[in-house]
């Protein structure tokens, strides 16, 4: 174990490079160096694949086969069906844990100043983040659409309406980021995103038609469900991929009437208020 | 006019051209809350030279290291860095730098290699100029065995060895060292002071921060030694001895019973007050003529038959110098300090 920088036949070149600079490669490159990066985090993390890979798998399985018998779908057909538009859009929302989770992470560990003392911009560090925990979220969707094909659940619809299913999830899960970003910052460590995601963000993915439809919710908690974006997510989602969802009514509110139009609504106003919100706390939680 | 200057007056963004300073700070002050961490420190260091700022915890060396690296900003002064202001012009200032923090921060759960090469493309390196640096680097550093290891099963010193690896992925001109030694082992520590040692002759302007006197006497061609936010003196090991008084002449006697003799001697010679410790047999007396008065003093001794197992003409230690400027001991721990090192 010894350092033999001074005696290799062919020693490293550590002459300061100077005038010879390479040229800067962009913001996009430099993201995705740092998005490989998060990628092999989550190879490296079994806990971390297991919640991308296992979870999502389970709660298929779960409420597909234990709860699934006890719950009337509307408007007929088989609650797997009804099912999978809910756990997309649970998984959707969760990703905002995932970026918080790393952001924070990488500010336990140091990793914040190694970044910042290299000439890379921070949106490129941001967009790193967010295009891993993008990837990361595609993989528990691919392996819940490959499971929901195998208990039965179908895409009924159009190619165009499916793509349109896609794109708004993927929307969704770009406002969810900023979400992320957002409690990363504000909170100090991975732990304390996993207790504030559990204790926040868990609850709203429930009080929704995620897995039960909204009718069968008492008063004031459906009027909660009616308005919850996550409510409205499912609904489109189950909508354009054409699955069982509960037909509106003369008397639903207007977010149940326009779930696509609704969801996208809250993804620009996720965005407008959270963006620079977390653009800040970002800042200030990397400097000093 | 050298080619280098003629590169330096051409880039046109040195504070003032041609002075060839690697590093130039002017009166920079940093507050945290009620607490000042840095109360106006000056820093000039010359291209291709050695700083050493010491100090102890809480002295406001990793405060001046943030700034200095862009980490952080200054309340108050100016500073450039390779030639280019750490506030306007950060990211030249990145490009030229690099940074070993006082904690490893290369990423735990990335191999050797893999944080190499991550780095050298976040230097804007292609990938594979990124890759064939990363194995170069692993080579020089003893890694390369451990190279597709995950960091996080890396030892003490093979995680301090790769993020040193890691500040030098861009070939910087100036180099931050935090505490570089810190909780490394006695040989750990001088293999790294080996590399040091081999960067700066390469050309690379070397700033780093310690605690250890010995650490700053080694590798420093300038010691800047700063308390509470302060500098409270600069200049090389020797000059800062001086600052004590002079050296000391110290004879260890073989036989007790001659002490008294011998310690005659030495006041007879010196003319200084003589210290005598019985418990080790040792006469120590300050002395203006150095090399003379041991010359002096061993005749004396040798007329008078005294054996001797030990005369040695020593300068004070550096911790000596620390209490003499400080009032306190340089490894106190000054724990109602603010936690600026940790932040």
């Amino acid at each position: 174990m010894t350092i033999i920088l001074a005696t290799t036949t062919a020693p490293v070149d550590t002459t300061p490079r100077d005038e010879d600079l390479p040229a800067p490669r962009g913001v996009l490159h430099d993201a995705w160096v740092v998005a490989r990066r998060g990628l092999i985090h989550m190879k490296r993390q079994p806990q971390a694949l297991a919640d991308a890979t296992i979870q999502p798998i389970m709660f298929v399985l779960l409420f597909a086969y234990v709860f699934g018998g006890a719950i009337d779908v509307p408007g007929g057909g088989g609650y797997r069906e009804f099912l999978m538009g809910g756990i997309f859009a649970q998984t959707i929302v969760f990703i905002a844990m995932g970026v918080g989770m790393s952001i924070a992470f990488d500010r336990t560990n140091k990793a914040v100043d190694r970044f910042r003392a290299l000439p890379i911009s921070q949106a490129a560090v941001l967009g790193g983040h967010a295009i891993a925990n993008l990837v990361k979220s595609l993989l528990p969707i691919t392996l819940m659409s490959l499971c929901g094909l195998l208990i039965g659940w179908r895409i009924r619809s159009g190619l165009a309406d499916a793509l349109v299913g896609y794109a708004l999830l993927i929307a969704f899960a770009l406002a969810m980021i900023w979400v992320g970003v957002l409690l990363g910052s504000i909170v100090s460590t991975p732990e304390a995103v996993q207790g504030l995601g559990f204790g926040v963000i868990f609850p709203i993915t429930f009080i929704a038609s995620t897995f039960v439809p909204t009718e069968s919710m008492p008063g004031v908690l459906r009027t909660i469900a009616e308005w919850n974006p996550v409510t409205t997510l499912s609904n489109a989602a189950r909508i354009q991929f054409g699955n069982p969802t509960a037909a509106p009514a003369p008397g639903d509110p207007w977010s149940i009437a326009h779930p696509l139009a609704y969801s996208l609504i809250w993804c620009v106003l996720i965005v407008a208020v959270c963006a620079p919100l977390a653009r800040r706390a970002y800042r200030r939680s990397i400097s000093d | 006019m050298t080619d280098t200057t003629t590169a330096l007056v051409e880039r046109g963004h040195r504070s003032e051209p041609g002075t060839g300073l690697a590093v130039d700070a002017r009166g920079l002050v940093k507050r945290y809350g009620a607490t000042t961490a840095l109360d106006g420190i000056d820093l000039q260091v010359p291209v291709g030279t050695v700083t050493a700022v010491l100090g102890p915890n809480g002295a406001g060396k990793t405060t001046a290291v943030r700034i200095l690296t862009t980490l952080t900003q200054a309340d108050d002064g100016t500073a450039t860095v390779a030639g280019f202001d750490v506030h306007g012009q950060a990211n030249q200032v990145r490009r030229r730098i690099g940074l070993a923090a006082q904690d490893a921060t290369v990423d735990p759960l990335l191999t050797g290699r893999e944080n190499l090469v991550m780095l050298g493309e976040l230097h804007q390196l292609s990938r594979k100029e990124a890759a064939t640096r990363a194995v170069s680097l692993l080579e020089d550093f003893s890694l390369t065995e451990a190279a597709d290891r995950v960091v996080s099963g890396y030892s003490g010193g093979m995680r301090r060895r790769l993020d040193l690896a890691a500040t030098l992925v861009s070939r910087p001109s100036v180099l931050f060292l935090d505490e570089p030694t810190t909780g490394l082992d006695p040989r750990a520590r001088s293999e790294l002071w080996t590399v040091i040692d081999t960067l700066v002759d390469r050309g690379t302007t070397v700033v780093l921060t310690t605690q250890y006197l010995e650490e700053a006497e080694r590798l420093a061609d300038e010691i800047v030694v700063i308390d509470h936010g302060k500098v409270i003196a600069r200049g090389d090991a020797r000059s800062l001895k001086r600052t004590v008084g002079g050296d000391q002449v110290q004879v260890v006697v073989s036989d007790a019973d001659r002490l008294q003799e011998a310690a005659a001697i030495v006041d007879h010679v010196t003319g200084f007050d003589v210290i005598v410790d019985p418990a080790t047999r040792t006469v120590t007396a300050p002395t203006g003529r150095g090399v003379e008065t041991v010359v002096l003093v061993a005749q004396g001794l040798l007329r008078a038959r005294i054996g001797v197992d030990d005369l040695s003409l020593r300068q004070p230690t550096l911790d000596e110098v620390f209490l003499s400027l400080t009032g306190t001991p340089a490894h106190d721990n000054d724990d109602d300090e603010p936690a600026e090192e940790a932040s």
